[in-house]
């Protein structure tokens, strides 16, 4: 791919494991942000972004909504609010009907983020036990970008990836150990 | 949903028609939202052009109804936040009920689920008889449903959560009275809510409040179209009363700042200099 520029990672069950896998391994000098949609259940407490954040060097922070999207950062995308990127490539959030049965919805973040970076934009799909993030990949294909996936055959839940592989013509196909290396090479 | 059907041109040639057309003025909302709303409507509607679309906007005002009221997002609940709730329950209006007369502008309030929550606290702290709520939004229909006071049955098991989260003491279900697969709530909660019209991108202030609730609209909005409605409301609020915005949302950004003073961990803050 061209200069990597974004790198959206969208995963449901069984994906919190693989991320705090894969996130010490990351260069910490990485050139673009990371940011991170996973399904999880509404509540008052954030507890992901500290965790997630015990586990590399890289700054890693929930979304506040219209900040600018900075290289070198981790973002997680709250709960219960779809994450969107805009043209000026700053995060807006949206409070609209649930997709997927899902809100964050991976698919909202991929489509939106596909028109923004278009050739420049990776965006991977992790374990998880239901078609969110399809679409998504799909958009990013035909704006050019690059689609991966999990290899289902490493993850706790195969649907998902599955689902992508059966949907949309993937570019990569990774394992677990495969992921952290496949982002370093990009910078 | 195949995105790429509305591109940003499209977006930016309705946007200018609504407002010459209709004077509603939505330039200033987050652009990202908005197009995925409108291409949500085109594929919903199984628009053949957008041609044929924008033309239907523009020349069928029945036509025009739906699209402002599809574009725009109006998902909502009772309760929601439970702990927003709690905090209004047990410090903000508890405050306020010292007050003779609690003056409260719900803006953006959709189809009126809050307006209702909050009509339901100030009853069971006894203020309800020297309130009123005025639940304003820009769309004429989601405000006819608001009036109504009816919500679906399928969701008072959620709310009826949130309730007793938020601190309610009561049995839920006695605020409403099942009617096949809706819930009607008590016409006495609604008594003291004036449901109206109010666009905040261009309308003025109205009034002056001790409290102030705006919870997942600024969103929508882009950084400068949130500065003006956070002058808005700062014109609208008396000294010592309350704004309250939705949990991801802030007035730090902005010129108001100095004189509001936050509330510990909820998105309220406190007027303390004129």
């Amino acid at each position: 791919m061209k200069k990597c520029e974004a790198f959206i990672i969208g995963g449901s069950a069984g994906s919190l494991d693989v991320l705090l896998k894969i996130l010490p391994l990351i260069n910490a000098a990485i050139k673009f942000p990371i940011v991170i949609v996973i399904h999880r259940k509404h509540g008052t407490d954030s507890l992901l972004p500290d965790l997630l954040s015990s586990r590399t060097k890289l700054k890693v922070k929930e979304v506040d909504e219209k900040e600018p999207i900075s290289a070198g950062t981790i973002y997680i995308a709250p709960s219960d609010y779809h994450l969107l990127i805009e043209q000026d490539r700053t995060f807006s959030l949206d409070y609209s009907e649930k997709i997927n049965y899902s809100r964050p919805a991976i698919d909202v973040t991929f489509q939106t983020a596909a028109e923004v970076y278009k050739e420049k934009l990776a965006c991977l799909l992790l374990s998880g036990s239901n078609s969110d993030g399809v679409n998504g990949l799909k958009s990013v294909k035909l704006w050019g970008g690059t689609a991966l996936i999990q290899d289902p055959k490493t993850a706790q839940v195969a649907y998902m990836p599955a689902q992508a592989q059966a949907n949309v013509k993937i570019d990569s196909v990774l394992s677990i150990e495969d992921i952290a290396e496949f982002i370093n090479l990009l910078s | 949903m195949e995105l790429s059907v509305i591109n940003d041109d499209h977006v930016e040639i309705l946007l200018s028609d609504l407002l010459e057309q209709y004077g509603y003025d939505f330039t200033g909302y987050s652009k990202a939202s908005l197009k995925r709303r409108i291409a949500r409507l085109y594929s919903l509607d199984r628009a053949v052009s957008f041609a044929e679309f924008r033309y239907k906007i523009n020349n069928d005002s029945l036509y025009f109804k739906r699209f402002v009221e599809q574009i725009t997002v109006n998902v909502t609940e009772m309760f929601r936040d439970p702990s927003f709730f709690k905090t209004l329950r047990d410090v903000v209006l508890p405050k306020l009920g010292t007050y003779p007369f609690i003056r409260i502008w719900l803006a953006g309030c959709s189809t009126g689920e809050e307006a209702y929550s909050i009509s339901i606290i100030l009853k069971e702290l006894n203020l309800l008889h020297k309130s009123l709520i005025y639940a304003t939004d820009l769309n004429p229909i989601v405000l006819e449903k608001a009036a109504q006071g009816m919500f679906g049955m399928n969701s008072m098991k959620q709310y009826s959560e949130n309730y007793i989260l938020s601190g309610g003491l009561k049995d839920f279900s006695s605020y409403y009275t099942a009617n096949y697969s809706l819930a009607k709530f008590d016409d006495e909660l609604k008594s003291k809510i004036i449901f109206s019209t109010h666009n905040l991108v261009s309308d003025y202030s109205f009034n002056e409040f001790q409290l102030i609730l705006c919870r997942n609209v600024l969103i929508y909005f882009d950084r400068e179209l949130q500065q003006k409605v956070l002058n808005l409301f700062d014109e609208s609020l008396e000294e010592l009363g309350y704004l309250a915005l939705g949990s991801k949302e802030t007035i730090n950004f902005s010129g108001i700042t100095d004189k509001y003073k936050r509330l510990d961990s909820e998105k309220i803050w406190r007027k303390i200099e004129r």
